[in-house]
């Protein structure tokens, strides 16, 4: 069974109803035993980093996380579920899972950035670009757009955790990943038949 | 480089579609939900949904189908019409909308920006204004005022300061609906459009008084939109959304292409 993790953090009923359209079962669970349990697990979520770590931790679900991930769990992160794997999100200055070392910074200091053109946050859809092949990245095509909506972006250590990017005001890390875990910043349950296809990569996966 | 965003703005009475001319006259014309899974398999990049139901009493059935809309159309899209509490925000978020478009409540009671977007996240609470050009006056510097019920009332405020408002507020994206273009199909209004989206930060959605493929593209580079509401094209099924991205992907607009 699917775990979609609960933590007070939004766009649950958004992936459960994708997942459903693609005839995929799955539960919404806050309790830890669940999540150490589950086949697979989507950790989701909208909101902020700050009181996004202060739920997990005192649902007990951050330990239950990092332990799934060690002992092989195939793990997505959807957007905050994207960033707060990292070990420190300049959001709320907020200590993170560190499932992925690195951290999550803001838009806006690169030196690209224009803040008479550039909008924060970054809000709609825009290309993603493959920079390593994955399997939860099979069969897009070159310019697929996803839907986004974030003013904070992932930025791993390692370089090589980057599988793609997207441009606004500068490329950005949108997919990281480290063997059993993958994390998109996109909504892949807003993205129209592309983001379907990532879910349904991870369901294969 | 974000793409500029088409998106249908279905209006909703008694839970069957609408489409408004001049706000006077609705005419039923479809289910809202087969509408919307037809214009998100054609490549729309957004929807809104506009409960005019004039009863309180038919409420829920807004809710349901926002909820069937949910089910099948994955895509962001917002719901706007009778929404005058946080808690009437609430039900329509939870039904499965990613955003709640307030309007004329909004004008009322301003303080509802503030709380959904306390509540909810700025990305989540859209500023809608139905706009009316007017003579300027000392009061309506920019020659642009706020009306609200459906265009009836003229609210004494400027619709630029409104809008300037409405950001500090918490909105975290602004609808400007031209009174006079709307239903007119004769194109977007330009100035108000550009002169809004000067104003404020956060993304623009031009709307009322689109009818061809050009009067967007005017509106997204002229007017400075973030993106454009389209009603009637669609429709009648004057136009796809697949032809209208093909017109302005040709005019050198970054739109959003899906696989057809």
């Amino acid at each position: 069974m699917i775990t979609l993790v609960d933590y007070n953090a939004g766009n649950l009923t958004s992936v459960r109803r994708a997942l459903t359209h693609l005839g995929i079962p799955c539960q919404i669970s806050a309790d830890p035993e669940s999540v150490r349990r589950a086949d697979k697990i989507i950790f989701p979520g909208v909101g902020a980093a700050g009181a996004a770590m202060q739920t997990l931790r005192q649902r007990g679900l951050d330990s239950a996380l990092k332990e799934s991930f060690a002992k092989g769990t195939p793990i997505l992160g959807i957007c905050i579920g994207c960033q707060i794997i990292l070990e420190h999100s300049e959001e709320d200055d907020a200590e993170c899972l560190g499932l992925l070392a690195g951290k999550t910074i803001r838009f806006g200091r690169g030196p690209g950035w224009n803040p008479a053109l550039l909008k924060i946050p970054h809000m709609g859809w825009n290309a993603v670009s493959v920079t390593q092949p994955h399997p939860l990245l099979a069969h897009l095509r070159p310019g697929d757009e996803f839907y986004f909506v974030h003013s904070y972006y992932p930025q791993p250590a390692d370089p090589g955790q980057i599988y793609a990017v997207s441009d606004y005001g500068g490329e950005f890390p949108v997919a990281i990943g480290k063997d059993n875990l993958f994390a998109v910043q996109f909504h892949t349950e807003k993205s129209g038949p592309a983001g379907l296809r990532v879910l349904e990569n991870f369901i294969h996966w | 480089m974000l793409s500029k965003r088409i998106i249908s703005c279905l209006d909703v009475r008694n839970g069957k579609l609408a489409k408004s001319v001049k706000f006077v006259d609705t005419q039923d014309i479809g289910d809202p939900v087969a509408k919307a899974k037809e214009y998100y398999e054609q490549g729309l990049d957004e929807l809104v949904f506009y409960d005019i139901t004039a009863s309180s009493d038919n409420r829920g059935i807004m809710l349901e189908v926002v909820s069937r809309v949910a089910e099948q159309v994955f895509i962001p899209f917002s719901v706007g019409g009778g929404l005058r509490t946080v808690e009437d925000c609430h039900r329509v978020l939870l039904a499965g909308a990613e955003k709640v478009n307030v309007n004329s409540a909004a004008v009322k009671n301003p303080g509802l920006i503030a709380e959904a977007s306390k509540a909810f996240g700025a990305q989540a609470v859209v500023l809608s204004m139905d706009v009316l050009r007017v003579p300027p006056s000392p009061s309506i510097p920019s020659g642009y005022e706020i009306v609200i019920n459906g265009g009836r009332t003229r609210m004494g405020l400027d619709a630029i300061q409104w809008a300037r408002r409405g950001e500090d507020l918490g909105a975290g994206e602004m609808v400007v609906n031209s009174i006079d273009a709307d239903g007119t199909k004769e194109g977007y209004e330009l100035t108000l459009t550009r002169l809004i989206a000067e104003a404020v930060s956060v993304p623009v959605i031009a709307s009322g008084g689109g009818g061809k493929p050009e009067h967007l593209y005017d509106v997204l580079t002229e007017g400075k939109a973030d993106a454009a509401l389209i009603a009637s094209m669609l429709h009648y099924g004057e136009y796809t959304v697949g032809q209208i991205k093909d017109y302005l992907a040709g005019r050198g607009l970054k739109v959003r292409q899906v696989s057809r």
